[in-house]
């Protein structure tokens, strides 16, 4: 049984004005098949941990660790992280001029299984997730997020999860600019892969709402670059009721 | 019954500006340098141009002193081998310099050109007829190593549709005119691709006018050669008259790879989309983009973009990239310039490292991408794929592993 385990993490980021902390002592275990939806404010570094895990070279991991099955995730480079199992979903997916999408599912799908994947079955692969994901056979020919729109991203996110099947994949934002249709069709495709391949999420929202599509097991509230509260899904229910003053209220009597 | 004019009153715009102002000057020059593009010196008579300083303003970002036998030098101006493949609706020969076309879409604006134009005895002229397409190629790998005037004719009738690709190997040290005339209607494209030998210099101005309604893409693809500068210019002075320039340049160590694009909006209605990007990796690798577009007061409801885009890939390269601009009308449907030289995009490899492509492969991934997006736009299959596998081996060259960051 695959654990991602964060143990006292503390992260900054380098600024103008100097180095600034971000997460303060984060804990976290998550077991494959298992799905933690991280909820926060703005600014609570919710995205900060997504790109942390990944190995994003802005942030700086100043104490605490990452391990992937006891394995020091913080020691691998960021492509090795990925073959290690790792998937980050982002929230701002980058255009890559000039490269298609079946060269780049091609070349990714090569890189994570270290062989060229049979060509015949990987087409068909590829044809059957862009099937499911609502997706126009087209879109295999545009370069990488080219003038794709923001539902078109995260559809094109969540296809190459289901194609890569990682053991982990962090969610950063997937629902944000989605309506309630693109959103439950990439629900579906994450529930697809939760199913196909046992996939652990982390789910990182700020909204309740891809929730109702998206069942987490566990609820973790991160409030100042730590959490500051977990429980099952009834705390999200919670959190829609209330929204995030309770905690904002905290902080400002605490500070 | 007589109507007087109102006397004309000369306004001297060089001293006295809107509402009497004295205009700025850069420090009180004796001399007011040319303000405007289509005020340059032209001549087709290299004894008309005197002797360079390297100080002018089209050469100082040239190495002249690797290429004084094409300025200066007696040149060879004879016929020269090459082949073509034989297509209808193409012909291919061999005009001497009194054919009516000659001069008749540009004229010589700097001493290299002129000493071409002076020094040519025969010129290639390809005349392009029949509305269907076609694709007719003429390589040209036979101008040896002595110094070499030529001249190239390539005449769209009007309607006529054409893919005319040049293709430059070998070893040479040419100067060289080409003239472009796209007849009403037409639509041409004109693919001029320098693979020359690692010695070779060739300095080429191209110059084209585009008719009524009609197209011309010109596509300028450099990577080998010692110093090659190639400077089209297209005038669109018909209405309706559209020019799409495109050029794909990779300099390697001690490469000047140089152009000088130019867009002559004369006439209403006129479109130009001007996108050259380049890639330069190892010490000395040198590119010089300059793209002047003029939109002239009679160019109203004009629409232009042009943009360049250098990707570094080591140290030690130098880009140069100097867009410009200028409008004399109000009127106009869209202008716009850009041009950004820079290193890897930080964000792009993250992305795709992050899907487990190791760091080196993300990198060549992105660059062929950013070059790649020129070369599918060419529209021949097979150039398109031999110039893939060609830029696969520039890029094989270096190690682009984070060091050369």
């Amino acid at each position: 049984m695959s654990v991602l385990e964060i143990r006292d993490l503390h992260v900054s980021v380098e600024t103008e004005q100097g180095s600034k902390p971000i997460l303060r002592g984060v804990d976290l275990t998550i077991k494959k098949g298992e799905t933690h939806a991280i909820m926060g404010p703005n600014g609570s570094g919710k995205s900060t941990l997504a790109y942390t895990i990944a190995g994003h070279p802005k942030y700086t991991v100043d104490s605490g660790s990452i391990t992937l099955d006891g394995v020091d995730v913080l020691a691998m480079s960021v492509d090795e992280r990925a073959r290690a199992g790792l998937f980050l979903a982002m929230q701002y997916p980058v255009e890559i001029p000039g490269v298609t999408v079946t060269n780049f599912l091609r070349t990714a799908k090569t890189a994570i299984d270290g062989e060229a994947p049979p060509i015949r079955h990987w087409i068909k692969d590829v044809k059957n997730s862009m099937k499911d994901l609502r997706m126009d056979a087209t879109f295999a020919e545009r370069n990488v997020n080219e003038g794709f729109s923001g539902g078109e991203k995260k559809r094109h996110e969540i296809l190459q999860m289901e194609l890569l099947k990682p053991t982990f994949a962090v969610l950063d934002e997937t629902d944000s600019g989605l309506d309630v249709d693109a959103l439950k069709i990439v629900s579906e495709g994450v529930n697809r892969a939760k199913e196909n391949t046992n996939l652990g999420v982390l789910l990182i929202t700020h909204y309740t709402r891809i929730l109702r599509y998206i069942k987490p097991d566990f609820v973790h509230v991160f409030v100042d670059g730590r959490i500051a509260e977990q429980g099952g899904p009834e705390l999200a229910d919670r959190l829609e009721n209330e929204g995030y003053d309770r905690f904002l209220v905290g902080e400002a009597t605490t500070a | 019954m007589t109507i007087s004019a109102p006397e004309a009153t000369p306004t001297k715009l060089e001293q006295t500006g809107q509402l009497g102002y004295k205009k700025h000057t850069d420090g009180g020059w004796g001399v007011v340098p040319i303000q405007t593009r289509s005020d340059r010196f032209r001549s087709t008579d290299v004894a008309d141009f005197p002797a360079l300083t390297g100080r002018e303003a089209v050469w100082k970002l040239t190495p002249i002193d690797r290429i004084s036998d094409l300025i200066d030098g007696e040149l060879d101006g004879g016929e020269y081998a090459y082949s073509a493949t034989a297509v209808d609706g193409v012909d291919i020969r061999w005009v001497d310099r009194d054919d009516t076309r000659i001069g008749t879409a540009g004229t010589p604006e700097e001493r290299g050109s002129a000493n071409a134009w002076t020094r040519f005895e025969k010129a290639l002229a390809v005349t392009v007829s029949g509305e269907e397409a076609k694709t007719v190629r003429i390589d040209r790998s036979q101008f040896g190593i002595a110094p070499r005037a030529a001249h190239v004719l390539i005449e769209a009738k009007p309607f006529s549709s054409a893919l005319v690709i040049l293709e430059n190997t070998g070893s040479a040290r040419l100067s060289e005119n080409v003239e472009i005339l796209v007849g009403d209607g037409a639509d041409l494209t004109v693919v001029t691709v320098q693979q020359w030998d690692d010695e070779a210099a060739h300095l080429a101005s191209h110059f084209t006018v585009v008719g009524r309604d009609a197209r011309i893409k010109h596509v300028v693809v450099t990577l080998g050669g010692s110093v090659v500068r190639i400077n089209p210019s297209t005038h669109l002075n018909s209405s309706g008259g559209e020019v799409e320039a495109l050029g794909l340049y990779f300099a390697d160590a001690g490469q000047h790879l140089e152009q000088q694009v130019y867009v002559n909006h004369d006439a209403p209605h006129t479109r130009s989309r001007v996108t050259y990007k380049g890639a330069l990796q190892g010490e000395g690798a040198r590119t010089v983009w300059i793209g002047d577009v003029l939109i002239r007061q009679t160019a109203t409801a004009t629409d232009s973009y042009e943009q360049n885009r250098n990707l570094v890939l080591t140290d030690g390269t130098r880009a140069d990239s100097i867009p410009n601009l200028e409008i004399e009308t109000g009127d106009i449907a869209g202008a716009g310039h850009a041009s950004a030289t820079g290193r890897f995009d930080d964000e792009q490899l993250f992305y795709l490292q992050a899907r487990g492509i190791k760091e080196e492969e993300a990198r060549r991934l992105v660059v062929r991408g950013f070059l790649t997006e020129i070369v599918q736009q060419i529209g021949d299959a097979d150039l398109q794929a031999r110039l893939e596998v060609a830029i696969e081996e520039e890029l094989s060259g270096t190690s682009l592993t984070s060091d050369g960051r």
